[in-house]
């Protein structure tokens, strides 16, 4: 088996992964930087085509203390607030950051533009045009760690298993999807920056590469997960006509900076109804108008493909085009008039705000143990306003790679600890529970996730009830015990993506079997966790939930939010 | 040759590794207006052929820019490029180190050259 050894090893290559990578050698640290798909094109940052929300205050007055005020508001008394402070304080740094470096943010000659977004009392959210934030910070990143000689990276290796001795984590184990080989991993502290867990929805706005591995890779570790139900849907995902180009979640911006309407079947504006004041502002927050749309859909006055209405054909073309330019012409190429016809939109996964259990320090209880970005739960609570998700990977990607290279360069060698066999045979053990390669059972892995995907889309999606999760729970609980173990395997060596996806099966069963178990224990409506049967908040749940491992069971608790006791930190 | 239906396309994809003899699998996909030549291969690797190596991240964005094939002696990025119904040929770059099927080397050096080099054992 290949080995290697590094002072911090980063498993990810989004956002969150590269600013942590950057931030760990600052320090000092040796850095290998790993990714599954081809450094920082993968995961989510590189589809942000939105925007990056921080309190620069450059189109009109804001602070750090009034972002993380609607921060705190949005996540409906859930959040971390300690770690939403961190996001909305060091924010506006990193931004300017990113520019030092190289990213164009849009600018209105000396200041750089920032627009209103749901949920956000301030102009507060940043760009580059034309709906090209994503591809532009991660372009930005990955010329940035190209240029540091003490980050190596390596790209289509699949983290698959941790290895920790008491209590520490000492390395990891990946395949390297080129060969179908191991490589070891010897690390003094170790950066989840996987990403989310979108890929286990049906209907989706991410990349393939966001199947929850963080999640499991932390729980099979000992480390706890926190906030599990609260997966976002955002409300307005593209549903018709086929589009493709684009990111499906497109529609925010066009929503928010030119106003569009949504209107049911009926080509009726209905938000309204549901409680939220959207009529001309277009200012709802995402549960509520994922809310609104499904029930529209639920009472028989949706769209055809299950959705609403988003309608621009009151804003005239030179104004579309004034504001988005070469996109008008795009989706022109996808057969779509804006001027002449409504599209279809609907709620896709989007986002996930649980997690990761992470201290101030980015650190789980498991030492050496660290995530950052979207694995990291607790910052948005019960729902995430938009903008933050890139605030959070730059954010706590810095401060992760921070706290992490400090941490290695203090501690001595361990010595290849890793690399004792006793150690390593845990994980390869479970490694090895892959079923034999040129076994002909008749269905393949990538099989086995649609499967999941269409059961957790229509059993633990945006409307749950207990009934549709323990249905759910049952037939994952299934497919672990007795399919995974049974699956066809392909038996070439060279980019055998059965081995791949049997990988990140095995990841997205046990951090399915995570979100469900969480959504069933929690019996309240809150945020992004919208139960049927439970349709009210209740004061009761006003805690977090906290998931871990127990002899291969998952065990929930519940603790009080971190608050920030000392009050609201001034601006600094 | 296979008989398409109006609301089928055929793709005709090559297969293989970089000593193997040129080979075309052919797989009947249904066809909806405006889908890409991604959707129809990863309809194929879900529904008929999991063996099929195919590279992509993003999906439908256009964002990853590693889904690079010939698409009817093209060179296209297979996300964006709509299908047509009929018969359409796929084939790995022709400019790129094959490594199997429609996957060829787009990885940059340094992101590999860790594992590339001689370890002792």
């Amino acid at each position: 088996m290949r080995q290697v050894s590094t002072d911090v090893l980063v498993v990810g290559a989004g956002g969150a992964g590269m600013y942590a990578a950057i931030s760990a050698a600052r320090q000092g640290a040796s850095v290998l930087l790993l990714d599954k798909s081809l450094i920082g094109r993968g995961g989510a940052t590189i589809m942000a085509q939105m925007t990056v929300a921080a309190a620069l205050g450059q189109e009109e007055p804001d602070d750090c203390a009034t972002h993380l005020k609607d921060t705190l508001e949005a996540g409906r008394g859930l959040c971390n607030e300690e770690l939403s402070a961190l996001l909305c304080y060091d924010g506006p740094a990193r931004v300017l950051e990113m520019e030092e470096w190289g990213t164009r943010w849009a600018r209105a000659g000396d200041r750089i533009r920032q627009e209103i977004a749901p949920g956000h009392s301030r102009k507060r959210c940043c760009y580059v045009d034309f709906l090209n934030t994503g591809p532009a910070v991660a372009a930005t990143l990955r010329r940035k760690v190209s240029e540091l000689a003490a980050v190596r990276r390596l790209s289509n290796i699949a983290v698959v298993d941790l290895i920790i001795k008491d209590g520490r984590a000492l390395g990891a184990i990946g395949v390297n999807l080129a060969d179908g080989e191991l490589v070891t991993c010897h690390a003094k502290a170790i950066i989840l920056a996987a990403g989310g867990l979108t890929k286990l929805y049906e209907r989706n706005s991410a990349s393939s590469n966001m199947g929850g591995e963080a999640y499991a890779l932390a729980l099979w570790a000992g480390a706890e997960l926190i906030d599990m139900e609260f997966v976002q849907f955002f409300p307005i995902g593209h549903l018709a006509p086929r589009l493709v180009g684009m990111d499906p979640i497109m529609w925010d911006p066009f929503r928010y900076k030119l106003g569009g309407k949504l209107l049911n079947g009926s080509f009726v504006e209905f938000v309204d109804r549901y409680g939220a004041v959207d009529f001309g502002k277009y200012t709802a927050t995402r549960d509520i108008a994922a809310y609104a749309i499904l029930k529209e859909v639920e009472a028989g006055r949706g769209t055809p493909h299950g959705g609403a209405y988003l309608d621009f054909r009151h804003i005239p073309e030179a104004q579309l085009r004034a504001a988005f330019g070469p996109v008008i012409d795009r989706l022109l190429a996808n057969g779509i008039d804006l001027t002449k016809t409504p599209v279809e939109v609907g709620p896709t996964a989007h986002y996930h705000m649980g997690g990761i259990r992470v201290d101030s320090h980015m650190e789980t209880c498991i030492q050496g143990l660290y995530a950052a970005g979207e694995a990291v739960g607790g910052a948005n609570g019960a729902n995430r306003l938009s903008g933050n998700a890139i605030t959070e990977a730059f954010v706590f990607g810095a401060h992760a790679g921070a706290c992490a290279g400090k941490q290695a360069k203090t501690m001595q060698e361990n010595g290849n600890e890793s690399g004792d066999p006793k150690l390593m045979a845990f994980a390869l053990d479970r490694i090895a529970s892959m079923p034999p390669r040129g076994s002909r059972r008749g269905t393949a892995p990538v099989a086995l996730q649609a499967e999941l995907q269409k059961l957790m889309w229509e059993k633990a999606g945006p409307f749950r009830t207990g009934e549709k999760l323990s249905q759910a729970l049952r037939r994952i609980r299934e497919m672990r015990e007795q399919e995974l173990p049974d699956l066809e395997i392909d038996s070439q060596d060279t980019f055998n993506m059965d081995i791949q996806d049997w990988f990140e099966l095995r990841a997205m069963l046990t951090t399915a079997e995570a979100v469900v178990t969480s959504a069933l224990s929690r019996t309240e409506s809150r945020g992004a966790h919208q139960r049927e049967d439970y349709p009210t908040p209740d004061p009761l749940y006003l805690r977090n939930q906290v998931l871990r491992l127990k002899n291969g069971a998952l065990l929930s608790s519940w603790v009080t939010p971190v608050r920030l006791t000392a009050g609201l930190p001034r601006n600094g | 040759m296979v008989e398409v239906a109006i609301d089928k396309t055929v793709l005709r994809v090559r297969r293989g590794g970089p000593g193997d003899a040129p080979r075309f699998d052919e797989f009947e996909v249904p066809f909806e207006n405006g889908m890409s030549v991604l959707d129809a291969l990863r309809w194929i690797r879900v529904h008929r052929d999991s063996t099929l190596a195919i590279r992509y991240s993003c999906i439908n964005a256009n964002a990853c820019k590693t889904c690079m094939a010939l698409v009817d002696g093209q060179v296209e990025y297979t996300c964006v490029a709509k299908l047509l119904p009929g018969i359409v040929t796929v084939e790995p770059l022709p400019k790129r180190r094959l490594i199997r099927d429609l996957v060829t080397d787009v990885v940059p050096d340094e992101e590999k050259a860790l594992l590339a080099q001689k370890q002792p054992d």
